[in-house]
């Protein structure tokens, strides 16, 4: 009998994979539940185990499959969702797979399946390893944090291992929030076990016996295979006591986020774990230094530790090998918004972004053309089809006025208001600015009223100054990147598509109905209670940026 | 059911945990539904924090109520892979065919409606979580057809929800 898996990842599960299992079950096959290749414009992806290979069927409903186990009996290729050879789909043989190598191959949950196809061999080398000699692996391999700021986990890692002190800790930065984004989500739901693995290996290399991955509570399907995998983890001793008999210990625990966005910026997240309201800290100390509970810690993305159980078990230089420039490796590239074929793209780094969206993604789901392309999640720069050539390259998006951040890329068709969404990148800081900050807390409250007031056409030169010394102040001025950047959304719409900013001067009538939405939309209270203290309180705050630019 | 002994019972269960206080209202929210405003003093006593601060943490993140929901929880994502796919226009029509905003819960107490930034389904959007499950390219009747579901599973029982 052949062995048929149907994904039980979140957009597989979202897009009816449950209803498809239901339908094979009620035809007499039991499927295999695995995670997703994350191909997801084929989800849910049947395959099939085959004398010829491992084919797949896509995008299936359940209503497909009497067809399909008909089409098997005789002629696969006849049925017209027939995929061939799932890895000879190009989307996903042209990838250069590390971390996913081993994602929707199977259970995500089964520890033979991951011991089989490698699972656990980098945490095996890195017991025979001291300390020292694991952080030299990560620092020779190049890796940068994987989460946004691109920081060398290497020299990170040594800080926490230099450090004297009878507790550290490893955390897991599993918020990840930024639209467009769900890497670290597929390795969460498709391979958890390498995770896992990496955070071992980061306990056993700056010597800390305790780690925690906060997870965001927007992921409830992550969170129940991360806790299965955890419980089998240890119930095979490679999580607990005495690690495999090596005297060593490392006990992992997942805690839930309660649906704040800046719990992914780390000294908030590291607030929240000790069960705080998610404040950003000042920084130094670095939370290298003082971090979780004042001990010494490791934050990393979940990307940047699943990554570090490959270093481990196929070295640092094949590693290296793969990247340009200053950045090595892979990166996750996730393409999704208004695009035809969306789903996770591991490469090399130096693709560029046309590349991306027209190769792989075939336009917009729409048909139109495609018009804008936020990189970096809600904090990154809109890119028009002028800067659609730069390579994805960490230090080439900085030359632009653009960030790879976390490698989520949202495609937007001509329909797209960009005025509109240089507002809600001010509304999202409204929303979620922890309010430490005054530039901000209240900058961002009036970067919606002034963006409101140019679309409105009121003064609108006097107000397009206002808004770039607003922007000014926001960039220079904030503790964090959640005010540092949100400006780049703004500036990036004003540059390049200015003429939306522009569309009530032909239709003066236009402008009413804009004043009344706006007074409905924005957020009443604050505007009132803020009023006026924006410009005094941020001129003296500008000094903290410095603090808070060195590590993230 | 009695708020104030399942609460202390709760307190008793995590207050040796490291950081205690959001697992513990995840836990009691899970429970009585919201977090109550009598829950604020027995936690605080437990975990050896003042009211404010527990009250501080309850109101900084957007999981955590302190009034009644629905029985069931309506979530519609804003972030921008969502927009790109016309989550605005969705927004409105969910608003108008539940007759509340967000924030609210519908007369008959069965759906509480809220905004949510990003499920990490963008590659299929807009997305909808309804209470664990999360669905993918909702469209208005896709919208219409899951609310039907849950008004059905209501009529036939509350149980049926849970």
């Amino acid at each position: 009998m052949s062995r048929f898996y149907i994904p039980q990842d979140t957009t597989a599960l979202a897009l009816g994979a449950n209803a498809v299992a239901s339908a094979l079950r009620d035809a007499g096959v039991e499927p295999i539940r695995n995670g997703s290749r994350g191909l997801f414009w084929l989800e849910p992806l049947l395959e099939v185990e085959t004398e010829t290979g491992r084919i797949g069927f896509g995008p299936v409903s359940a209503n497909d499959i009497p067809a399909i186990l008909d089409a098997l009996e005789s002629d696969p290729t006849s049925h017209a969702l027939y995929q061939g050879e799932v890895a000879e789909i190009p989307y996903l043989k042209s990838q250069q797979r590390l971390t996913y190598a081993r994602a929707g191959l199977g259970d995500p949950v089964c520890l033979d399946n991951y011991q089989a196809l490698n699972g656990f061999k980098g945490l095996k080398n890195a017991l025979q390893m001291t300390g020292q000699q694991i952080v030299d692996q990560v620092k020779d391999s190049g890796l940068r944090g994987r989460g946004g700021a691109a920081f060398p986990a290497g020299i990170k890692w040594q800080t926490v291992l230099n450090c004297d002190s009878d507790q550290k800790y490893i955390v897991c930065n599993a918020d990840e929030g930024d639209s467009g984004t769900f890497a670290d989500r597929l390795v969460m739901e498709a391979d958890p076990y390498q995770l896992i693995e990496g955070m071992i290996i980061a306990g056993l290399a700056v010597g800390a016996n305790q780690g925690y991955i906060y997870l965001r509570s927007e992921y409830p399907v992550a969170h129940k295979l991360l806790n299965i995998a955890i419980e089998r983890a240890v119930a095979a001793n490679f999580l607990g006591e005495n690690i495999q008999g090596s005297g060593k210990t490392f006990h992992l625990e997942v805690r839930l986020g309660a649906g704040a966005y800046i719990c992914g910026e780390e000294t908030s997240l590291l607030e929240s774990l000790e069960g705080k309201r998610g404040m950003v800290r000042a920084k130094p100390p670095l939370p290298a230094i003082e971090g979780l509970f004042g001990k010494p810690t490791v934050v990393n993305n979940v990307l940047t530790l699943a990554a570090i159980s490959s270093i481990l078990e196929q070295g640092a230089d094949t590693y290296q090998n793969f990247g340009m420039g200053r950045s090595r490796g892979t990166l996750a590239i996730q393409l999704a918004g208004n695009i035809k074929r969306g789903g996770l793209i591991e490469l090399a780094f130096g693709v560029t972004l046309r590349e991306v969206v027209e190769d792989y993604g075939q336009g917009t789901y729409s048909g139109r053309p495609i018009r804008a392309i936020q990189v970096g999640g809600p904090l990154g720069a809109f890119l028009p089809e002028s800067q659609w050539d730069t390579p994805m390259d960490y230090e080439a998006f900085a030359a632009i006025k653009a960030m790879i951040g976390h490698g989520g890329i949202v495609v937007f068709d001509d329909t797209v208001d960009m005025a509109a969404q240089a507002r809600f990148a001010m509304e999202f800081c409204v929303v979620e600015s922890c309010g430490k900050c005054t530039p901000c807390r209240i900058g961002s409250v009036r970067g919606v009223e002034v963006i409101d007031h140019i679309v409105a056409n009121e003064n609108r030169d006097d107000n397009l100054i206002l808004l770039h010394e607003l922007c000014d102040t926001m960039e220079f001025g904030s503790l964090c990147a959640m005010g540092g950047m949100t400006p780049y959304p703004v500036r990036s719409a004003l540059a390049h598509f200015p003429q939306d900013f522009f569309l009530q001067d032909a239709e003066g009538s236009l402008s009413q109905d804009a004043e009344g939405s706006l007074l409905q939309d924005a957020e009443g209270s604050l505007l009132q209670d803020a009023e006026g203290s924006l410009l005094q309180d941020a001129e003296g705050s500008t000094s903290l940026k410095a603090a808070s630019q060195g590590e993230n | 059911m009695n708020a104030k002994l399942d609460i202390s019972r709760l307190v008793n269960q995590f207050k040796d945990l490291p950081g205690a206080l959001l697992p513990l209202l995840h836990a009691v929210q899970a429970e009585v539904g919201y977090v109550p405003d009598s829950a604020v003093p027995v936690i605080a006593k437990g975990l050896n924090l003042s009211r404010a601060e527990v009250h501080g943490v309850i109101s900084f993140y957007h999981d955590f109520k302190t009034r009644p929901v629905g029985r069931h929880s309506v979530q519609i994502c804003r972030a921008e892979a969502c927009q790109s796919m016309g989550s605005r226009l969705l927004e409105s029509y969910a608003k108008e065919a539940l007759g509340i905003d967000y924030g609210e819960t519908t007369a008959d107490g069965n759906i509480t409606l809220e905004p949510v930034y990003c499920l990490g389904n963008c590659a299929c959007s807009p997305s909808v979580r309804v209470d664990e499950r999360i669905y993918a390219r909702v469209d208005q009747n896709r919208f219409d057809a899951l609310i039907t579901e849950l008004s059905v599973e209501s009529s036939t029982g509350p149980e049926a929800s849970k």
